[in-house]
């Protein structure tokens, strides 16, 4: 779950780690009215969307005056910022974060996720501050500095500095890098973060370090003990098929493409939409309805598949295992019933009561298109979407 | 036995008396798995499916000489149970609870590395050696004895996979979903390096999905060390990048992870790979001169 700027700094400031002075606006009049309070003659307006490449798509706007604080907020409030990490339709701005200009001497890059490889979490530091980090990553990589923490003795000091002399930075810098690391360390532990970035984290013209950019993501599974952080959600910012998915305990994710499909099981469903490629097609989505298909959720399933009008087929792919393939088609002649499904369905049923599953589907009178195997099925799926 | 688990295997459930860990204890019960008690806090002295029930692992495990827990307990109390069936000295441990924080896998794997304990999980469908020993969620019928060795990221996608060598008379010796969380106990190399040595194992079968190095890392040491057919397959080709594809850990992210680069890794290790998971079980008997 990601956070908005204004969020992370907020937490940023709970933890001692030095932000520039601002305040989130959700107007125009706010917006200056905070420019107002801050006072000074050069502010920042940041456009609030999970999305990085913000000014690059226009959602940064650097200002000297009231007026055009005013015109840069009433330019992105309202309106859906298109940065290079979106897609074609941007994300919408309700929020802009207003703040003081910074004197910037120099721009790092900071960040700190977990490693697959190591299976720990691991800090990593650049000079090329303020740049795509990816970038920096594939072409000088020897700029980049990582440090691995061990969980049992936590991030230590001399990590920090390692870091901080390997940054070249200078007398107090150090120690403040120091602490800002620690704190974002407590912060990643104690909010099971996913990651934290801060891309630039800057060196002013008078050698203070501060975090002038914070991106802050909790880890999906841990939410269950992060209710302070559920409360910062915001839903508007996210796929609103997915949301209503995971509602129903689906799993969703949108694709380009005109065939549907619905699964049990990531893998299985991963595979589903590579065979519908391999054979011409394109998939409409990722849908995994769980290994316990209930008849409620093949229904809800159908219904979300539907809303999206792209779609000219649908493939139903379950292999029944602990689930039975009879209960399963039961559901599934329920729901195209019920919702009134006016594209082609074609189904494919594997183990457990197989042939019980296939009768049902047979008897039902409906218009549904029977597949043997995996291969039969994609096949069938890409014929009826009328490739 | 195969490899892991074998019919003299003795097995604990904890949380055997809750809805999940209750209605798959029974089907591995039905399979033929010796499982011989459970253990719920709180619930010790008492009996349910027959098994008696214990209030902690160390005195299910003293009462019962059991080696392997087998955990379905949910993830906010996974990490505390992972460790506490490690602490009490059992030789393998399956975790089946999907959802566990990775912070709390991070530190279970810390604490694992003072102890001689191998963890399969979390997030995965467990392991079975057909005809002797079922742990955990895999429709045991689809499964016969034989000599293919089947690893996986994922559940339902292995069963096409087992079902295959089921139907073309290959069977398996063993099966195991290593699952599909970033952090987790065995790895494709630890199933691989078991495979390779052991007897009833003729040829393996490797499913992987987009994210993380494990397919490439395995397939650097299938080069260097593994001299049975592998066939594979990754999943995720059509996935969008920075997309979450239902498992923690299917993600590519910054451009590393994709299906493309495992294909031509393993490709470049001498793996047969196939772009049709339908593909597999027959790729496998024609590398295995069937």
């Amino acid at each position: 779950m990601n956070l908005h700027e204004y969020q992370s700094k907020q937490l940023f400031k709970d933890y001692g780690i030095p932000v520039p002075a601002g305040h989130p606006a959700h107007t125009a009049e706010d917006a200056v009215q905070a420019a107002r309070d801050l006072g000074g003659q050069l502010w920042v307006v940041k456009a609030q969307v999970h999305a990085g490449g913000r000014g690059k798509g226009g959602g940064v706007k650097l200002v000297r005056d009231l007026d055009d604080v005013s015109e840069a907020a009433e330019a992105m409030l309202g309106s859906n910022l298109i940065t290079p990490q979106t897609g074609p339709e941007g994300l919408p701005v309700n929020t802009v974060l207003v703040e003081t200009g910074s004197d910037i001497a120099r721009e790092l890059y900071l960040s700190m996720l977990v490693d697959r490889g190591s299976e720990r979490i691991v800090l990593m530091a650049s000079a090329a501050g303020g740049m795509d980090i990816e970038e920096v990553a594939e072409k000088t990589p020897e700029k980049i500095f990582r440090t691995f923490v061990h969980p049992g003795s936590g991030l230590m000091g001399f990590q920090c500095r390692q870091l901080a002399f390997g940054l070249e930075l200078e007398g107090k810098q150090v120690g403040a890098f120091t602490r800002i690391v620690q704190a974002l360390y407590r912060l990643f532990i104690e909010l099971d973060a996913g990651l934290v970035e801060v891309n630039p984290l800057v060196v002013t013209g008078s050698g203070e370090v501060i975090a002038l950019d914070a991106k802050v993501n909790i880890e999906e599974n841990a939410l269950f003990r992060q209710s302070a952080a559920l409360e910062k959600r915001d839903p508007t910012q996210e796929d609103e098929m997915e949301n209503r998915a995971s509602a129903h305990g689906l799993n969703y994710v949108s694709l380009d493409g005109d065939i549907a499909c619905m699964v049990n099981g990531a893998g299985l469903a991963m595979a589903t939409m590579d065979l519908i490629k391999l054979h011409g097609g394109e998939p409409a989505n990722f849908l995994d309805v769980g290994g316990d298909a209930t008849s409620e959720r093949v229904a809800a399933a159908f219904k979300l598949i539907l809303s999206n009008d792209k779609v000219r087929a649908i493939l139903v792919n379950i292999f029944g295992g602990i689930v039975r393939c009879d209960v399963i088609a039961e559901g599934i002649v329920n729901a195209v019933k019920e919702v009134g499904v006016s594209v082609p369905v074609v189904v494919r049923l594997e183990g457990t009561n197989v042939n019980k599953g296939r009768e049902l589907l047979a008897k039902s009178g409906l218009d549904i298109i029977t597949a043997d195997d995996l291969t039969d099925a994609a096949k069938k799926a890409v014929g009826a979407s009328g490739r | 036995m195969s490899i892991l688990v074998g019919k003299e295997s003795k097995i604990i459930c904890q949380g055997l008396t809750g809805r999940q860990g209750s209605f798959h204890s029974k089907q591995c019960i039905e399979y033929g798995t010796q499982v011989v008690a459970g253990v719920t806090p709180g619930r010790g002295g008492s009996a349910h499916l027959d098994l008696p029930v214990f209030n902690t692992m160390s005195e299910a495990a003293a009462a019962t000489g059991a080696t392997v827990s087998m955990i379905y307990v949910p993830a906010p109390f996974a990490a505390d149970a992972i460790i506490e069936a490690v602490d009490a000295g059992m030789e393998l441990v399956v975790c089946i609870t999907e959802g566990v924080p990775v912070q709390d896998m991070i530190r279970v794997k810390a604490v694992m590395g003072d102890y001689d304990c191998r963890l399969i999980g979390p997030n995965c469908p467990g392991i079975i050696t057909p005809g002797e020993c079922k742990i955990g969620i895999m429709p045991g019928f689809i499964h016969k004895p034989g000599s293919v060795g089947v690893i996986s990221r994922s559940g339902t996608l292995t069963y096409e996979a087992v079902y295959q060598t089921t139907c073309n008379g290959l069977g398996q010796s063993t099966c195991i979903g290593i699952g599909g969380d970033p952090v987790r106990g065995m790895d494709f190399i630890d199933c691989l390096e078991l495979f390779e040595f052991d007897d009833l194992t003729d040829g393996i079968i490797m499913v992987g999905e987009i994210g993380g190095s494990d397919e490439e890392a395995a397939a650097e040491y299938i080069r260097d060390n593994v001299s049975k057919p592998v066939v594979a397959y990754i999943a995720g080709v059509t996935a969008p990048p920075g997309k979450r594809m239902g498992h923690a850990g299917a993600i590519v992210s910054g451009g590393k992870g994709t299906a493309a680069e495992k294909f031509k890794a393993l490709e470049a290790a001498g793996v047969t790979t196939v772009r049709s998971p339908a593909d597999l079980g027959s790729a496998l008997k024609s590398r295995m001169g069937g």
